[in-house]
């Protein structure tokens, strides 16, 4: 991480005024003027949409092994996809994942 | 009504705020507790991330700025990113209006620096399932809904910054936060729309990801949303 101090706080500070903003936008200074509908469709994509996009690259060319693809990390990725979809539940998706993750290492280790 | 009772029903609207947001205590306490271990391992100190969980309380936002620094990101694109992932509270904000519109200011403040995913769906699900409440009941039952999650947040952080001093590489926390967003996004994907977001936003995010960070990102997340809400209305004027 390049940064300095001073950068570090002021992401910090943006990021917590930004979010909050976000948080009060409709509730405390839109009220409750209709926005269009397509832009409501639009926002509910969001978390869907970015997601997915920032963690491709890392199950396919991870950091901690310099972009070799890296099976364990791959299958621990698929493991938390599958336990997500099938569950519905973020802490049984990151435990399969992590269960996933540490036995493979275990395992590779081992051989 | 008097003033005493008015007060009583706000009380234990709290309590019942408190009563049905404890349990996801279970979940938020290793979420935050992962991001203090990750962002030492990044190279934040202890205040700096207790900012970011004090300041910002949105988990997977937290987790994506940190990503977007470790990459060295520009700090417009750590910011664009980071905020972006917010977005959707955008949506909470709105869904609010009907319930709490009629708040004072602070009230709403209080809210909007509290509308984290947990008491947000607990105090929604609340209001619609009971349309009888006040406007103080249904403060106090979203204050009560916050009150286990937030302090604990804040706790579980420095727990693990803390910890985060003593874990080795062996660890392999470089692929704890992309679990933790999968795990994140997984139970999200309930339709073919928004299918079709995350797989467009998979492989234009692996085709530009030669881009200098977070320009991919940001193309990938845009044509995302934009298939996410295309597919959705194609979906329902087929079913018409």
């Amino acid at each position: 991480m390049n940064y300095s101090t001073a950068e570090i706080w002021m992401i910090i500070a943006l990021m917590g005024v930004g979010t909050f903003l976000i948080r009060f936008s409709f509730l405390g200074l839109i009220g409750d003027r209709p926005m269009p509908q397509f832009v409501l469709r639009l926002l509910r994509f969001t978390p869907v949409a970015v997601l997915p996009a920032m963690v491709a690259p890392l199950v396919l060319w991870p950091v901690a092994t310099d972009g070799q693809f890296d099976p364990v990390r791959m299958l621990a990725a698929i493991a938390t996809i599958a336990a997500g979809l099938w569950t519905r539940n973020v802490l049984w998706a990151i435990f399969a994942g992590a269960v996933t993750l540490y036995a493979g290492i275990g395992i590779t280790a081992v051989l | 009504m008097t003033t005493s009772t008015m007060k009583t029903s706000a009380t234990s609207a709290y309590w019942a705020g408190l009563r049905d947001g404890a349990p996801f205590v279970l979940v938020a306490a290793p979420f935050a507790m992962v991001f203090g271990v990750i962002a030492t391992d990044a190279g934040l100190t202890l205040a700096q991330a207790m900012g970011f969980s004090v300041l910002v309380i949105a988990g997977a936002s937290q987790f994506a700025a940190l990503q977007m620094m470790v990459e060295n990101a520009s700090i417009a694109f750590v910011l664009l990113a980071a905020l972006a992932v917010n977005l959707r509270m955008a949506m909470y904000s709105a869904s609010l209006v009907p319930y709490l519109g009629a708040a004072p200011l602070w009230q709403r403040a209080c809210v909007a620096y509290l509308n984290f995913d947990q008491p947000y769906l607990l105090s929604i699900s609340r209001y619609e399932a009971r349309p009888a409440m006040t406007v103080p009941e249904r403060f106090a039952y979203f204050v009560g809904a916050a009150t286990p999650i937030t302090p604990l947040w804040f706790l579980m952080t420095y727990v693990g910054v803390v910890a985060g001093k003593s874990i080795s590489d062996a660890w392999a926390l470089d692929f704890i936060m992309p679990i933790m967003f999968l795990a994140l996004v997984a139970p999200m994907v309930k339709s073919l729309a928004h299918a079709a977001a995350a797989a467009v936003s998979v492989s234009v995010g692996l085709l530009l990801a030669g881009l200098p960070s977070g320009t991919g990102l940001l193309i990938a997340a845009g044509a995302a949303m934009l298939t996410g809400a295309l597919v959705e209305v194609w979906l329902e004027t087929r079913a018409k």
